[in-house]
């Protein structure tokens, strides 16, 4: 079967997801994002690659500052953005995904920018395209479920390899709800695929996923013993929600056990790098001494996620 | 000396030779504050080559024009889009923009957009080792020290030997 991402000549189409993308492809990436980086630093922040195209921003889930680092980079490339709140208007009136997705492309969409809370929707609506016979029209999966979230981990990647240069040595910890994060997914495929010397997750055994090993980590059950002489720590939110499911205790007890402090962070290597996709919750699972210290690069997380954003579009929209 | 030869039975010059020559021919115009432009990658080339022989105190500006081109929409982004690097403030500058072969002008084009997104040049002048001919925009060098006709199925191309001289060298497509 064809890897549903890539068109017959093996080019980048839509970006569903980090797992299955060959290495090459996420090193033109993150090589092409290191000069649209240049872009925002200019008089003018825009370039023409998508002058004319409209780009959709179809969330089917609230994402503030997901949907509006893809406006922004989609606006970089001169393209003409439109963002849907679904939730509040078509699927409250009943329109299933792949009707909003015939009325848009109706509108002569040129790319839609996705994110559904159930895995597998903008991989739905790639296949439905596909089968409409327009493959000009490219998908950008910006979260779906549990599954992905590809563009966060490439920006994760462009991070790493911003601060560390290599892959190969590094030993990488990721920390929190990794169960329901398709930020950690994206990352582990990301940083296997990438040849990351040791990916180690940690978190309560209630929101480890079963047989997680089988994706190249190594599983630790307490915080110290993944810190320790690692490169980069990677904290995941902790979803407040979560906190009903009885799935854990109290916010509290969360933090003495899985909460990043200064003290927690002086076993890894000096030099490592903190990093947290957003939005952090203070003293639940990192400590503001932390977040705020000379060790995270959870800011540059996010301008680097803008130049990663526009060269996957700008990739996508070429091919 | 270059064994290829053009369709008339010219032989390729020596490149070294032609970055001498175009330094002669830009040396006159020079002022202080001229900065050089090179467009990745042969142009980035000669405009070394040109810093050095010209003794410019300035850093060169070297650009990638990937993001300005305008044929995207039939071959998609470059695959190896280089960082453009201009270490110096555009507005009011005097610029002499480089490039290897001046061919259709849809590159020089690309580049000027480009260059004017860092601010509004004084002047813009262009410097190019080889005119081929055949343009499709209005558009012409100011410095150049060699000029040729092709044939468009030969494309000119100029890299870099083992020993780091520039050279050129004739592709032919069918």
């Amino acid at each position: 079967m064809r890897n549903p991402q890539l068109n017959a000549n093996g080019e980048l189409t839509h970006l569903l997801s980090i797992e299955g993308l060959p290495r090459e492809v996420i090193t033109q990436i993150l090589d092409t994002a290191s000069s649209f980086l240049k872009v925002s630093h200019r008089d003018v922040k825009k370039v023409p690659l998508l002058r004319g195209k409209s780009v959709f921003n179809v969330f089917f889930e609230n994402s503030t500052r997901t949907r509006t680092t893809f406006e922004i980079a989609a606006k970089r490339l001169s393209a003409d953005v439109i963002n849907l709140d679904v939730t509040r208007s078509s699927t409250a009136k009943g329109e299933t995904l792949l009707d909003t997705v015939d009325n848009l492309v109706a509108m002569h969409a040129d790319m839609f920018v996705v994110r559904h809370a159930a895995s597998g929707a903008p991989h739905l609506i790639a296949d439905h395209l596909r089968r409409l016979g327009r493959e000009d029209v490219h998908v950008v999966n910006a979260g779906d479920g549990r599954h992905a979230h590809p563009t966060q981990g490439l920006l994760d990647m462009y991070t790493i390899r911003h601060y560390k240069t290599e892959f190969a040595n590094l030993v990488v910890a990721i920390v929190g709800d990794i169960l329901h994060s398709r930020v950690a997914r994206s990352d582990i495929h990301a940083l296997t695929t990438l040849g990351a010397a040791e990916v180690r997750a940690v978190g309560p055994q209630t929101l480890l996923p079963t047989a997680i090993e089988k994706m190249g980590v190594r599983v630790c059950h307490d915080l110290c013993s993944a810190i320790r002489d690692c490169d980069v720590v990677i904290m995941l939110r902790l979803q407040n929600e979560r906190m009903n499911g009885a799935l854990l205790p109290s916010a509290r007890e969360y933090f003495r056990c899985y909460g990043l402090t200064p003290a927690v962070l002086a076993l890894a290597r000096p030099d490592a790098i903190v990093m947290h996709p957003g939005p952090m919750n203070r003293g639940v699972e990192i400590d503001s001494d932390v977040a705020d210290g000379p060790q995270a690069v959870i800011l540059p997380q996010v301008t680097f996620g803008i130049a990663v954003r526009m060269a996957v579009m700008g990739i996508l929209a070429g091919n | 000396m270059n064994a290829q030869k053009t369709p008339h039975g010219v032989a390729l010059p020596d490149a070294e030779a032609l970055c001498v020559q175009l330094a002669d021919l830009i040396r006159p115009h020079l002022q202080p504050e001229t900065v050089v432009v090179g467009i990745h990658s042969g142009g980035a080339w000669v405009a070394q080559r040109l810093y050095t022989l010209l003794g410019l105190d300035a850093e060169i500006g070297l650009i990638d024009v990937s993001f300005h081109r305008d044929d995207y929409r039939a071959r998609g982004l470059h695959p190896r889009v280089k960082p453009s690097s201009i270490p110096f403030d555009v507005e009011g500058r005097r610029l002499i923009l480089v490039d290897d072969v001046l061919y259709t002008g849809r590159t020089t084009r690309a580049a000027i957009n480009e260059l004017f997104d860092y601010g509004r040049p004084a002047r813009i002048q262009l410097a190019v080792l080889a005119d081929r001919g055949s343009r499709q925009l209005p558009i012409c060098a100011d410095f150049c020290p060699w000029r040729v006709d092709l044939d468009p199925s030969s494309e000119l191309v100029l890299s870099l030997d083992d020993s780091g001289r520039l050279q050129w060298s004739l592709d032919e497509h069918a």
